[in-house]
């Protein structure tokens, strides 16, 4: 089975979001099925799940010994990204409005280079903060370093995040690269595209051998906006590896004829939770006894909170902010239903988590989950009056409740991690030439 | 000496116009209007004209001993006449011949036995006068929708006053038996029963164009053939499906219309064999043995039972709610509410909610015109809260 040196900027307990469950899951699945895989972090901080199914690395504890061949200074390869755009002066660029609810979660910054003698580590803190295009560049760096120590035959990286690394990874040891692409700027931020995480992302899709993508959806975007050849693209679904959870609970205290309509995911304007909260002012005209929850954090909240006064339905509307992740599970369990909204979602593992709750769901056809999901109503996140029709069915017939739980449950049988890890696995055999087995 | 028996099921349903939540108490016409009608054009293009002409042509050549049967819903007579009226002209024509026996249903094409005795006896009594008035005939051949039938439907039908009941050869009621014989249902005193033979019938409805099929490519001769091959072990081969099957399911360039065409050639070859109407075929050949059928049967799917229709907490919740409004819509005495009640009972709005295979993407999707089930289950009950308040304000109103 295939050797794979595998970048990530999440790994569970270090997670911000799904990006982290999905790689989490992935490499489970696969390392279930012979892939030996080292996964390179960012940083370790915390305890460490001590029965792991691979081996993770933390890149600031990396050892750089200035003495290794083929490679450059830190300074040289800050000079070499040039290239793409980026000036070597990097200067926080966390003061775009999208991203500001990582601001607050902001622990503390990294950039501290610890000179030892004849070698040094560089430190990084895996947050997302205001320095974070340095701290990437920084993790590409030492990402180089450890691909020339690691033993490898492929190289997978996850995102924008890790692009540079797996670039400079395989500028050292020449083992093809994959990109999987979990998300891209053009979703997260619509027209207003960071430029330069445009250009990391554009880059490490040129440079990569293969790209996985999580959907037909975001395959569509990577050749529209990105320019690359369909061929060059695989498509493998996320999927659910979780047990089904039978835990009912009332998170939000209501009486048994009110009903809690959930909204889950960051507060921006990929998300569309404006749709959500248009909707459910139309829905509340007809079924006053319908509670919205909107949990999550981000750059439209505060409007999103004013519109919700504007329209005088505050009282049946809750902000949580940011939840944790059993606080998430609760909000799932005691939830009628779930409605992502999204304009776009390149996968949206959310919705089958739902599922997992027995929650039924309202997903947006602008989502990849709709393309391997039958048992779901189906929205276009712009036509809320259709979004309100099927909540207030939802709501008020629940054989139509009884059914959509049913049937998605039982087709959430056929969506598991190991159908995804088996495809994922075939193309790591198609990259490596064959006499290395 | 064999008959060949064929039966055509001709059926559109009305169907319901896209009807959202917010739609109700603002409009109280349901019909999609547009979708009917070029929905009845395409099929009479496709397949009711040219087909009827084919068949014209057929009991003409064969100077009457070719004869057919039909079952042509009423409520998709209701939509010919608005939408393609030389479509039951032709159909008309065909009546004239007297080769053509035309089969008695469900007005509404309903699940109305399922629940509502008396409402399925008004259905077919509609239906019977219709044709009388449409093609001058009594009708003595009941079938019921998608062939649901058990003893309690044979027994229906034979106090409704039919000689002959159809359907489905289902193998789980008819065990070593061959459904090439005439039975006679259990607990029945003289109604005959016609049994689809299903092999036979789905290579044509079904497999014709199926280049996969060990028989492809189906010929007339070939047909003819297996069909001979029966001679001496049967007495009534009973040949039933949609009339859609010619140009609409299989389509022209399948060959299906040269293949129907040249079929009564080749089956004349051995001249021990002839075509026949179900009534005929009834009088004909004696009751070879009786036949208990507790449990419903149908022709739908590899299950051929009522779970197309019934089951699902979809299906059962619409059609408690539909049945549940019978009362009071016949309280209000109003025609016109009864008649878009009644359309509601069609079994296909039904149909449209199965969930079985819907993941899966089989030939309930290509009729279905909803995107997924549970649409079609949001529109229907939309349609059924205006119409449950329409209902309502009518009965308000009488009080008053």
């Amino acid at each position: 089975m295939t050797k794979v040196l595998m970048y990530g900027w999440e790994f569970p307990p270090y997670i911000s979001g799904g990006l982290g469950i999905a790689c989490h899951d992935l490499t489970k699945a696969l390392s279930e099925i012979g892939t030996k895989i080292t996964f390179v972090l960012p940083t370790l901080q915390g305890k460490t799940d001590t029965n792991l199914h691979l081996e993770l690395l933390s890149s600031s504890d990396h050892v750089i010994e200035e003495t290794q061949q083929k490679t450059l200074s830190y300074e040289e390869f800050k000079e070499r990204m040039d290239i793409i755009g980026i000036e070597s002066t990097l200067r926080p660029y966390f003061t775009e409005k999208s991203y500001q609810e990582f601001i607050e979660r902001l622990i503390n910054k990294g950039a501290i280079l610890e000179d030892h003698q004849n070698f040094y580590k560089l430190s990084l803190t895996g947050q997302y903060g205001p320095d974070l295009i340095s701290e990437v560049f920084r993790y590409a760096y030492v990402a180089g370093k450890i691909a020339a120590k690691v033993e490898h035959e492929v190289i997978h990286t996850h995102d924008w995040l890790t692009f540079l690394a797996g670039v400079e990874a395989k500028r050292i040891s020449g083992k093809p690269l994959i990109c999987h692409v979990h998300a891209l700027e053009t979703d997260r931020s619509g027209i207003n595209v960071n430029q330069q995480i445009y250009e990391i992302e554009k880059m490490g899709l040129h440079e990569a051998d293969k790209i996985i993508a999580v959907s037909f959806l975001t395959k569509n975007n990577i050749v529209n906006y990105y320019g690359i050849d369909p061929n060059k693209i695989e498509v493998v679904h996320n999927a659910v590896s979780k047990n089904k959870s039978t835990q009912r609970t009332e998170y939000i205290k209501k009486t048994p004829d009110e009903k809690l309509v959930l909204f889950l995911g960051r507060i921006t304007f990929q998300k569309g939770p404006d749709y959500f909260i248009e909707a459910a002012a139309k829905v509340l005209k007809e079924f006053p006894k319908a509670r919205f929850v909107v949990a999550g954090s981000g750059d439209m909240m505060h409007r999103l909170i004013e519109r919700t006064a504007e329209l005088k339905i505050g009282r049946n509307v809750h902000f949580t902010g940011f939840l944790k992740r059993p606080e998430v599970e609760e909000l799932f369990a005691s939830s009628d239903l779930y409605v992502m909204s999204s304009v776009s979602e390149p996968f949206g593992i959310s919705c089958l988590e739902a599922i997992l709750f027995d929650v039924p769901v309202i997903i947006s056809k602008q989502s990849g989950v709709s393309e391997v999901l039958s048992n779901a109503l189906k929205v276009d996140f712009w036509d809320v009056d259709e979004l309100a029709n099927k909540i207030l069915n939802v709501l008020s017939h629940p054989a139509l409740s009884k059914e959509l739980q049913a049937q998605s449950s039982e087709e959430l049988k056929h969506i598991q991690w190991e159908k995804s890890a088996v495809k994922v696995e075939d193309i790591y055999k198609k990259l490596v030439p064959a006499h290395s087995y | 000496m064999p008959s060949i028996c064929f039966y055509f099921q001709v059926h559109q349903p009305k169907r319901l116009k896209r009807y959202t939540i917010f739609d109700i108490n603002k409009s109280h016409f349901y019909e999609a209007d547009d979708a009917n009608s070029s929905i009845m054009r395409k099929v009479a293009y496709k397949c009711y004209l040219p087909t009827n002409q084919l068949m014209l042509e057929l009991i003409k050549k064969h100077h009457g001993k070719f004869r057919i049967s039909y079952s042509i819903s009423g409520v998709a007579i209701d939509q010919m006449k608005k939408y393609s009226p030389e479509t039951l002209e032709s159909f008309k024509r065909l009546a004239e011949t007297g080769c053509v026996e035309f089969i008695c249903e469900t007005y509404y094409h309903s699940l109305a036995f399922l629940y509502s005795k008396d409402e399925f006896k008004l259905q077919v009594e509609k239906q019977r006068q219709l044709i009388r008035d449409e093609f001058g005939q009594e009708p003595t051949t009941f079938r019921n929708t998608e062939l649901i039938y058990n003893n309690e439907v044979a027994k229906a039908a034979e106090e409704l006053g039919f000689d002959t009941i159809l359907a489905e050869g289902a193998d789980k009621i008819l065990g070593w038996r061959s459904s090439n014989f005439v039975y006679q249902p259990v607990n029945c005193d003289h109604i005959k029963l016609l049994l689809k033979n299903y092999q036979l019938s789905d290579d044509i409805a079904f497999r014709f164009s199926n280049r996969g099929w060990a028989g492809y490519p189906l010929t007339a001769c070939k047909f003819a053939r297996w069909v001979h091959d029966l001679d001496g072990n049967a007495e009534a081969i009973n040949f039933f499906m949609d009339y859609e099957t010619f140009g609409e399911h299989q389509w022209e360039d399948t060959g299906i219309f040269k293949f129907l065409y040249a079929l009564p050639d080749y089956i004349f070859k051995n001249p021990q064999f002839e075509f026949n109407t179900p009534s005929e075929v009834a009088k004909k050949y004696p009751v070879r043995d009786r036949l208990d059928v507790p449990y419903f049967v149908s022709w739908a799917d590899t299950e051929r039972d009522l779970t197309a229709w019934k089951g699902n907490f979809l299906q059962d919740d619409a059609l408690e709610a539909v049945f549940k409004l019978r009362e009071s819509v016949y309280h209000t005495n109003d025609e016109s509410l009864i008649d878009t009640w009644r359309a509601l009972t069609t079994s296909d709005h039904f149909y449209y909610m199965c969930t079985k295979w819907f993941a899966d993407g089989d030939v309930h999707k290509y009729f279905n015109p909803y995107e997924s089930p549970y649409e079609a289950y949001i529109n229907y009950q939309n349609v059924l809260k205006d119409f449950s308040q329409t209902v309502e304000k009518a009965l308000e109103v009488q009080l008053v």
